[in-house]
C-alpha cells in the first residue's frame, strides 16, 4: 500500500489499546466516562462497544479508589489502563500514584510488578483556566519509579502506547488535548500522521529528531514540538536552521540525543508548556551544562510558563504560553 | 409556610435571574463557535457548565443565608453565586474574561471568588466539602453563629473528600450544611451506575448526623429542609446532609453530545420546569398575581441584560497582568 491512512492521535491511541486488548486478555480499562462516552478526549473510543463493560469500566468519581485498585490488580497479574481525566485532578489521588504505584517495586526489592498504564490529558490554549490546563509531567518525572510518556504525533502515540501496555512497570501516558484531533477543539494539523495498521512499538528513551538543523537545538515535547517546528520554518526563511528534538519520553530520558545535537549546533533552547521553575527545562539545561558546556556558543535559554497558574482570559493565557513567535524571537536573540 | 409575599417573589425573581443568566450564557457561548465548534473560540471560551433547572437548590438554600455565611460551590457554580448575592456585573465580566470581573479574568467560570460575599467554588469534583468545614470551624472559634454551606453534585459523594469532611464536621460539631445536587448524571455516568445506594442522604447515618432527601425539584421543599439544618447549625448542634433531586436541563458542558442520555429525558424535565411550577403555585395560592410574576421575570431579565452589556463593554486585562497576583502584595 502506498497511501498510508492518516489517524488523529486519539484514534491512534484507541487503536493501540484495542490491539493490545485483543492480544492480551489481562488488559482492561477503567476511568470516568471511558465507556459509552469513549473517553472525554476520545482515547477509548469504540472500545466499550467491542469489549463491553467488563473490560471497559466506567468508574465513580473516586480516583483514589480506582487508581489504587489498578495498582492492586496489576500486582495480581492484570494489566490495567486507567484514565485520570485531566492531569490537574491528580490532587485527589496523588498518594496512590506517588507513594504507592511509583515506589512499590523499589520497596519490594524489585520483586513486585505493577504493569499499569495511567493515561491523562494535559495542556492549555483553549481557556480552561488554572485547574484544567496544566501539563505537570515534570512533577511525575520527579518522583522515581514512573515512566513518563508524552507523544506529539499520532504515529508516536500508537507505538508508545503499545510499548506502555507491554511494559512491566508503571507508565504515565500524557496526551495533549490540542493534539488529539477532536472535533470540538482546534488541534495542530501536524499531529495527524500516517499510522500503520499493524501493531508496532517505539522504545522508551529514544528522542526523535523532528527536524534537522545545524544552528540551534530546540528541545521540547507535546504541543511545544509543533510550536518549535512552526518557529523553525520561519527561521529557515531567515537562514537559521533549527534542529527540533522531541523527547517523547521524560523517563527514561534520551540525554545522548540532546547532548549530541548541542555538540553539533552549539546552541540550546528548551521549550516547555509546563511551569518554568524546577521542571523539564531546568533538567535539560543542567544536563547540557554538565556534559556539553564547552560546546556552547551562547547561554542556554528556556521558554516555559512563567511560574503563574494558567489564567482564564484569552490575552492572559496567550501571554504565558510559549508561542512560535516567541520561540523564533528567542532563537534570533541567541544567534548574535 | 413562614415566607412573606415579598420573600416569595424575591425567590421567584432570583430563579428567573439564574435562568436568564444561564440561557444568555448558552447563547453567548455559541458566538464564534459556528459553523465549526471550537471550545477555545468566541467571547466566552473554555468549558461551560450551566445550571438551568437546578435553581430550586441554590435559591431554596441561600434564602436562609446572611452575607457573613459562607458558600462553597462547584464547577457548575453560577446559580449558587447569584443566590448568594454576588454582583451580576462582576460575575458576567469574569466569565467573559474581563478586567472588571471577580478575579480580573484570571479565574473564569469554574473559579469564582468573592471575598465580600464569602463565596468560592472549584473546578475539582468534591473540593467544596473541606473548605466549608474550615469556614464553619473558623466561625465556631470566633464565637459567631455563622454557618457554611458546601454544595456538590451527586457524583462528588463518591470522593474521599466527602466522607472525610462529613466525619470531621460530625466529630467537631461544625456549623456546616452539606447539600448534594442529585441531577442524576456525573457527565455520562448515571447515579445508578456509580453509587452503591440510591439515596446519598442515607450516608449521614455513617457519621451520626441528620440526613434528609428532598425528592422533588421544588424550591419551597428545599427551603424547608435547609431551614431546619441552618437553624440546627446556628444553635451549635452540628452538621447536616441534604440531598436534593434536581434536573440538569443542559448537557454536562455546552457542546456535550449527550448521547448517553435518553432522548425524551430533557423534554420531560422541561415540561416540569421548577420555575413555572413555582409561579403557578404562587398564583393558585394567592401569593402573587400574574402581573407580579411578569414584573419579577422582566426585572430579572433586565438585570441579566445589563450585566451582559457591562461584561461585553468591559476591557480585557493587560496581557502582562498575567504575571501579577500569584501572591498578595
Amino acid at each position: 500500500m502506498t497511501n498510508e491512512r492518516e489517524l488523529t492521535m486519539a484514534k491512534a491511541i484507541a487503536e493501540a489499546i484495542d490491539q493490545e486488548m485483543e492480544r492480551d486478555e489481562r488488559v482492561f480499562v477503567m476511568g470516568e466516562d471511558v465507556g459509552v462516552y469513549g473517553g472525554i478526549f476520545g482515547a477509548t473510543q469504540g472500545l466499550y462497544d467491542k469489549y463491553g463493560p467488563e473490560r471497559v469500566m466506567d468508574t465513580p468519581i473516586s480516583e483514589t479508589a480506582f487508581i489504587g485498585a489498578a495498582t492492586g490488580a496489576a500486582a495480581e497479574g492484570m494489566r490495567p489502563i486507567v484514565e485520570l481525566m485531566f492531569v490537574d485532578f491528580f490532587g485527589v489521588c496523588m498518594d496512590q500514584i506517588y507513594n504507592h504505584l511509583a515506589k512499590n517495586t523499589y520497596m519490594s526489592g524489585g520483586h513486585a510488578r505493577y504493569p499499569v498504564v495511567l493515561t491523562t490529558a494535559i495542556g492549555g490554549g483553549y481557556n480552561d483556566a488554572a485547574q484544567h490546563s496544566q501539563c505537570l509531567y515534570g512533577l511525575f518525572a520527579h518522583v522515581p519509579g514512573l515512566k513518563i510518556v508524552v507523544p506529539s504525533t499520532a504515529y508516536d502515540a500508537k507505538g508508545l502506547m503499545i510499548s506502555a501496555i507491554r511494559d512491566d512497570n508503571p507508565v504515565m501516558y500524557f496526551f495533549h488535548k490540542g493534539l488529539m484531533g477532536l472535533g470540538w477543539m482546534k488541534y495542530h494539523p501536524r499531529s495527524v500522521t500516517p499510522v500503520p495498521e499493524a501493531p508496532y512499538t517505539i522504545p522508551f528513551g529514544q528522542a526523535d529528531v523532528k527536524r534537522t538543523g545545524k544552528d540551534v537545538t530546540i528541545v521540547s515535547l507535546a504541543m511545544m514540538v509543533h510550536r518549535a517546528l512552526d518557529a523553525a520554518e520561519e527561521l529557515a526563511k531567515e537562514g537559521v536552521e533549527a534542529e527540533v528534538i522531541d523527547l517523547r519520553t521524560l523517563v527514561p530520558l534520551d540525554k545522548e540525543a540532546v547532548v549530541n545535537s548541542v555538540k553539533k549546533t552549539h546552541r540550546l533552547l528548551v521549550v516547555d508548556e509546563d511551569y518554568h521553575s524546577f521542571g523539564m527545562t531546568g533538567e535539560i539545561a543542567a544536563i547540557v551544562a554538565e556534559e556539553a558546556l564547552d560546546y556552547l556558543d551562547a547561554p542556554i535559554r528556556r521558554l516555559a510558563v512563567p511560574d503563574v497558574p494558567i489564567p482564564y482570559s484569552r490575552p492572559l493565557e496567550q501571554f504565558v504560553l510559549p508561542s512560535a513567535e516567541r520561540i523564533a524571537a528567542t532563537v534570533r536573540s541567541m544567534m548574535g | 409556610m413562614n415566607l412573606t409575599k415579598e420573600q416569595l417573589l424575591t425567590m421567584y425573581r432570583q430563579m428567573w435571574t439564574i435562568r436568564h443568566f444561564e440561557d444568555e450564557m448558552a447563547a453567548a457561548y455559541m458566538e464564534g463557535k459556528t459553523p465549526a465548534f471550537d471550545i477555545g473560540s468566541g467571547p466566552v471560551p473554555g468549558e461551560m457548565h450551566l445550571a438551568a433547572g437546578q435553581e430550586p437548590v441554590a435559591v431554596g438554600a441561600c434564602m436562609h443565608l446572611r452575607k457573613e455565611d459562607t458558600v462553597v460551590g462547584t464547577h457548575r457554580p453560577h446559580h449558587f453565586a447569584i443566590a448568594k448575592g454576588i454582583e451580576l456585573n462582576k460575575l458576567a465580566a469574569e466569565i467573559f474574561g474581563k478586567a472588571t470581573g471577580l478575579g480580573k479574568g484570571k479565574g473564569g467560570h469554574m473559579h469564582l471568588f468573592d471575598v465580600e460575599h464569602k463565596f468560592s467554588c472549584s473546578g475539582i469534583v468534591g473540593a467544596s466539602f473541606p473548605p466549608a468545614c474550615g469556614a464553619a470551624l473558623a466561625a465556631k472559634k470566633m464565637g459567631k453563629d455563622w454557618v457554611a454551606v458546601a454544595f456538590a453534585g451527586e457524583g462528588a459523594a463518591n470522593q474521599g473528600s466527602f466522607h472525610e469532611a462529613l466525619n470531621l464536621a460530625a466529630l467537631w460539631k461544625l456549623p456546616v450544611i452539606f447539600i448534594i445536587e442529585d441531577n442524576s448524571w456525573a457527565i455520562s455516568v448515571s447515579k445508578r451506575q456509580s453509587t452503591a445506594i440510591p439515596d446519598n442522604s442515607q450516608r449521614a447515618a455513617g457519621y451520626g448526623i441528620p440526613g434528609v432527601r428532598v425528592d422533588e425539584n421544588d424550591v419551597l421543599a428545599v427551603y424547608e429542609v435547609v431551614g431546619e439544618a441552618v437553624q440546627r447549625a446556628r444553635r451549635g448542634e452540628g452538621p447536616s446532609l441534604i440531598e436534593v433531586k434536581t434536573d440538569r436541563l443542559y448537557g454536562h458542558f455546552q457542546g456535550d453530545p449527550e448521547l448517553y442520555r435518553p432522548k425524551d429525558e430533557v423534554p420531560t424535565l422541561r415540561a416540569n420546569d421548577p420555575i413555572l411550577r413555582f409561579g403557578k403555585q404562587l398564583l393558585e395560592q394567592g401569593f402573587a398575581t400574574q402581573s407580579d410574576l411578569d414584573a419579577a421575570r422582566e426585572a430579572a431579565k433586565a438585570d441579566v441584560d445589563a450585566a451582559f452589556a457591562f461584561a461585553r463593554q468591559s476591557p480585557y486585562p493587560a496581557p502582562e497582568s498575567a504575571l501579577e497576583d500569584v501572591f498578595v502584595s
